[in-house]
């Protein structure tokens, strides 16, 4: 019977351990997708800019918001991480 | 060729991103309400709290990310790559810090409070997003232009 509880403790303690796991590899999985797209965002609108400084201004407004897209695609990485943690 | 890309990295027109982001955060502003109250109506005063703290989380990382971009365009092109790419991951960092450090707290409805930060992020850029391309594809269409002409006018 002590050996039951024990197995049912260790049971649940694994079962949490996994869930911190698998919240730990969906945020950083999350993340690395918009890290390049990030990436690939300021990269083309440095190749603009340089080209073409006169739309500089416009050029890193659209930026600016391209980034702010990408890095919504980490914040659902983020929303299941809190979520499957909780 | 290269002094004149120098220069034009110094010279760079001004951006509009600070613009944008506070823009972003007068919207936060003016939905906070309707936000609130609905959380508020179905998680009740938890819900309503953690829903405000996460429209302000948001406003906040569109201001910090705007200011950061425009300081590091003013500084060179090279030092905007590293800041964007580096502001990204400890943003990200201090946006988790800050919502693990609220979980402690018992008035904290968590759920409510992720959801609000992804739901608000993606919501006020796309209102943002209709915005800023109606006044960069065509100026005479920006809003509020149309109202203020006939004051200009007189």
């Amino acid at each position: 019977m002590h050996d039951l509880v024990i197995a049912a403790q260790q049971a649940g303690e694994l079962k949490a351990g996994l869930q911190s796991i698998g919240a730990g590899i969906v945020y950083g999985a999350a993340a690395i997708g918009p890290g390049i797209g990030i990436g690939i965002v300021v990269g083309n609108a440095i190749t603009a800019m340089a080209r073409q400084p006169e739309m500089a201004g416009p050029v890193r407004t659209t930026m600016f918001l391209g980034i702010a897209f990408t890095e919504a695609l980490a914040l659902f990485g983020f929303v299941l991480f809190f979520l499957a943690k909780s | 060729m290269e002094s004149s890309t120098v220069v034009a990295a110094s010279e760079l027109p001004v951006a509009h991103e600070s613009r944008i982001a506070d823009h972003l955060a007068r919207h936060a502003l003016l939905v906070a309400p309707v936000v609130i109250l609905g959380c508020g109506l179905v998680r009740g005063i938890d819900g309503a709290i953690s829903a405000a703290i996460g429209l302000a989380l948001v406003a906040l990382n569109f201001i910090v990310s705007a200011r950061l971009i425009g300081w590091a365009a003013a500084k060179s092109l090279t030092l905007l790559q590293g800041a964007v790419l580096g502001g990204f991951v400890v943003r990200l960092f201090a946006l988790t810090l800050i919502v693990l450090g609220l979980e402690q707290f018992s008035f904290i409805d968590l759920p409510v409070l992720v959801l609000t930060i992804a739901v608000t992020h993606i919501g006020l850029l796309i209102w943002e997003t209709r915005y800023v391309s109606l006044t960069l594809a065509a100026p005479g269409l920006k809003p509020g232009v149309n109202e203020r002409e006939p004051k200009d006018k007189e």
